[in-house]
This record gives structure tokens, sequence and C-alpha cells, in this order.
């Protein structure tokens, strides 16, 4: 049955956006780092920077704006997408309440924890 | 007129009732409908990928933590990415991370046709800047990292 | 030796039956031939039961929609010799849909949904008919052309997993509907359709999984249309929170209804 719509615009449009931007930030800053920190230094194809080459540039505030952006909003991003495939994927449509408050609670997290992190260096 | 009737009670049980439609079937989908075409499996692949997108920086919050705790920590969490686990997973993340930004480059032109003197520009021509940026940006993190100071 | 091709077609009898069954009719191959002549030739010379929607037999009306070897077709365009002499094709009535009798879907739910994004030009400031024609430049007719291709087939709901998952998703077709108009600088309707379209039922039910552009015969993107609508609807929630004033009030025009 149809629900009426007449409801103000859906603030799905907020959660819409982090999930674009982290998208963005996601596809253009992950896959680098994936490769080199994941694979490429551990296998020995390049080689691994120092503890101090990282601790300095981890100093650089301008460092740690990208990282805090590069961890918050593809956790966001993740959130929004995860959240669906549950939905959709899973059709366990009962839990959709927890699930929303396990993703995004979640990135909020993830968020808090890098913020914290980076603001030790 | 009973018309309004009939379309208030579409697709419920309710049209199992009326008068005039008897029985209206309705398969209710499968909780594995996705597997049943190729297209909806890459599509919740695609999806997926989040996961390998949050993996990542999962293990980037441990690298922070590993490098502020000292040299050695941070030496034993750079062991334990050596493990043959560790980077089977990572080149499962990897692919995935990947196949996330291409398929973001491939659908991000289409929230947004960008128009130039009245015609619709090519969809690749949009594409391309955004994997032109994606090249630039990973040199550059990569000669941040590789350079020795 | 005449070519032939099996068509193994799903049928159901409300009276009768509780759930469709397979019956295989075997037709001649003929080149020019599309699967509804297959179909035509079928109640005409072997079972005159055999029940159907079709009209204009050349693309235009969306009448005969139907799954053909599992992807949504319109039966007027998929020639039979694509699939060989020899070939069993499987032929279905629209996924996703209630089915009434053999091929023919319930189409009422759709309707109702295309109803509600109010795809009509709204315009209560049009100005008088002695002012002279409305023009259009072929630019602003570009920005919303494609979207108004489209024939109402349906197509595109049998392609959309988000449309089989939950019956309360308005659909590809219906938003794409919606986004022709409010792309149309003749329109004045945009903020009626907002609170429709920018609803989780609405542009925020859709994942983006492209089927529908996909499978869309007259090549009408409802994939884009939607997610240009998402990023209208997402500028104009920024907008809202920081001029509540100034954002029209999506219920203004519920009294024209």
């Amino acid at each position: 049955m149809i629900k009426e719509m007449m409801d103000k615009p859906s603030d799905e449009a907020f959660f819409w956006l982090l999930f674009s931007a982290g998208g963005v930030v996601a596809a253009l800053l992950i896959p680098i780092q994936l490769f080199l920190f994941g694979l490429a230094f551990p296998l020995g194809w390049l080689q691994a920077p120092s503890y101090q080459h990282l601790m300095g540039l981890l100093h650089s505030p301008l460092v740690k704006i990208y990282l805090f952006a590069m961890c918050s909003l593809p956790l966001f991003h993740w959130a929004h997408r995860f959240r669906f495939t549950l939905y959709d994927g899973l059709q366990v449509k009962h839990l959709n309440e927890l699930f929303f408050v396990l993703c995004y609670g979640g990135a909020l997290l993830g968020t808090a924890l890098a913020g914290y992190l980076l603001w030790m260096f | 007129m009973t018309e309004r009737t009939i379309i208030q009670g579409a697709m419920t049980d309710q049209a199992a009732r009326t008068e005039f439609h008897p029985r209206w079937y309705r398969k209710r989908l499968s909780t594995w409908w996705w597997l049943g075409e190729w297209h909806y499996l890459t599509f919740i692949l695609r999806e997926l990928s989040s996961i390998a997108v949050a993996w990542f920086v999962v293990l980037t919050l441990f690298q922070l933590r590993a490098l502020l705790n000292g040299p050695e920590t941070y030496a034993r969490f750079s062991s334990r990415l050596q493990s043959p686990l560790l980077i089977a997973m990572n080149a499962i993340a990897f692919c995935f991370v990947v196949f996330h930004t291409i398929t973001w480059f491939d659908a991000a032109p289409r929230a947004m046709p960008v128009r130039m003197r009245g015609k619709r520009v090519p969809e690749y021509m949009v594409a391309a800047p955004n994997y032109a940026l994606w090249v630039v940006i990973s040199a550059f993190v990569a000669w941040l990292l590789l350079r020795t100071p | 030796m005449a070519d032939k091709i099996v068509l193994e077609i799903a049928r159901y009898a409300p009276d009768r039956d509780t759930e469709p069954s397979f019956q295989k009719f075997e037709v001649p191959l003929r080149k020019e031939w599309v699967v509804l002549d297959a179909l035509n030739y079928i109640k005409d010379k072997v079972d005159g039961s055999l029940t159907y929607r079709w009209s204009c037999r050349m693309g235009v009306c969306g009448s005969c929609g139907m799954m053909v070897n599992g992807e949504p077709k319109l039966t007027c365009a998929t020639f039979l010799t694509k699939y060989g002499n020899g070939a069993t094709v499987r032929i279905e009535p629209l996924r996703y849909f209630p089915v009434i009798r053999d091929l023919v879907t319930a189409l009422s739910d759709f309707l109702v949904k295309l109803q509600k994004v109010k795809p009509w030009l709204i315009h209560p400031n049009q100005p008088p008919l002695s002012a002279g024609e409305f023009l259009q430049t072929p630019e602003q007719l570009d920005l919303y052309k494609q979207f108004s291709m489209c024939i109402n087939c349906t197509l595109c709901y049998a392609a959309c997993p988000v449309v089989g998952l939950d019956q309360d998703f308005v659909g590809p077709a219906a938003l794409a509907l919606a986004q022709r108009y409010n792309l149309d600088n003749r329109d004045e309707g945009a903020a009626e359709r907002l609170a429709t379209l920018a609803h989780p039922d609405g542009i925020w039910g859709c994942t983006f999984v492209g089927e529908c552009t996909r499978v869309c015969p007259k090549h009408v993107d409802p994939a884009g249309a939607i997610q240009q609508y998402k990023l209208t609807a997402a500028l104009d929630w920024v907008t809202s929170l920081v001029l509540p004033r100034g954002h029209k009030d999506a219920n203004q025009g519920a009294a024209h209804d």
C-alpha cells in the first residue's frame, strides 16, 4: 500500500552526501595506500619507509587532516552502502533500525578513534 | 464504480479477496535473488567492496596506534602484515578497492551530466579527469612515502 | 525441412492454478519473425487461450513487455533468429508484478506510483494565449528530452531488484518521468514533486544498480535521471537547512489535486 508521502523532504539526503563524499575519497586515496602498506612494503617490492620518516610525516597538520578525511569519510561510505546491502541483499528489514545504529555508530566510533589517534602525534 | 477500490488493492492480499481479482500470483523474492543474474552479482560485489574500504580504515587505525606506541611496536605491526593470511586479505581487499574506484568513476558522471555549448559531454570525457586525478594523487603519495629524506 | 523453435511459455489461470506452469509450443522459425509473431501464431493456430498484451508491434506502445530467457524485453522487438534453430526460449510475464493470467501482469500499482509523481506540466503562472507561443530552445529541450522518451513499458521495473524487494518503491520509470518534468523549463512543479521523490520510497530507495538503464528499449537512462535528482534533492536539503524560510513548502501545491 502506498504510504502517504506528504512529509518534509527526507534526511536521507544527508547520509547520501556523506556516502558520496566517502566514495570519492575512498576511490582516490585508498588504492595506493593499501597497495603500498598492504602489499608492496610487506612483500619487499618497494623499500618501506622508516619509522622516523613516517613519524616525520605525521607531525604535519596537513598530513593529519588528509588521514582524518581518509579514515572518516570512507567509513560513512561503508556505513551507508552496507546498511542498504543488509536491507536489500539479506532482506532483514525488521532489523533496519538496529543496522542503522550499528553502521553509522561504527563510522562515528572510527571517526572518533581516528581523530584521537591523529591528535596524539 | 469500483475502479478506485481495485487500484488501492493492488499488490496486496486484499486483491485476493475482491470480486474482480480472484487470485493474483506474486512470487516472493528469494534471499539469494542476487545470484540469479550476472549483473545482480556484480552489483552486490560492488556494494560489498565497501567492506574492503572499511577494512583498510581499520588497518590504518591499527597502524596509527602502532606508530604512536614506538618503533618496536611498529616493527611488530609491520611484520604481522607480512603473514600469508594478511597478505591474502590485503590482496583481496586491494582488488575490491580498485573495483570500487573503477565502478565509482564509471557511475559518478551519470549524476552530473556536463554540458558544454549546449551539448552533453560524453561520459568517458567526464570520467577521464577523475582517473587522471587518481594517478596524480597516487603518484604524489607514493613519492612522499618512498623518498629518502 | 523448415527451421523450428520451441517457446516454453508460462501459463497461469487464477480460477484453475495456484502457481504458474510452463507449456511448450513448437513454432516455425521465420527469419523476419519476432517473439510477438510467434505468440500470435500460437494463439491463432495452436492455443487460443494464450493471453498476453500487445498493440503497436513496433516498439512505441510499451504493451508487449515480457521476460524472454530471463531478460525483460519488448517481444515485438526481439527476433526469434537471435535464439537459433531448435532453441527453447522461455517466455514469462514481467518480473516483480502480480500476474493476472498467463503473460498479463497487473499494472495498477505502477499506475498509482506514476500518478503520485505528477507527470504533467505544472504551470499555474502560464502566460495568457495572447502572449504567443512559449518558445523553448533546442538546448532547453535537450535537458529533458531523453527522459521524455519513456513508453511506460515497465521493463525497468522488471529489471530493478529494489522493485522486487520493496513493494513501495516508486520505481525507475516514474522517477525518470518526474525528472523529465522537473527539467522542463515550462514546468513550475518541482517543489510539489519533492515530497514524493525525496523520500525513502522515492529516489533514496534506489541503490544505482543500473539494470533499469540497461534494459530500457528507448534509452531513457532512468538510473541517470534518478542520480541527477539525488544530487538536486541533496543540494535542496542543504539549502533548506541554511535558509528554512527561503525553501519552498513542498505541500504548497497540494491544493491542485
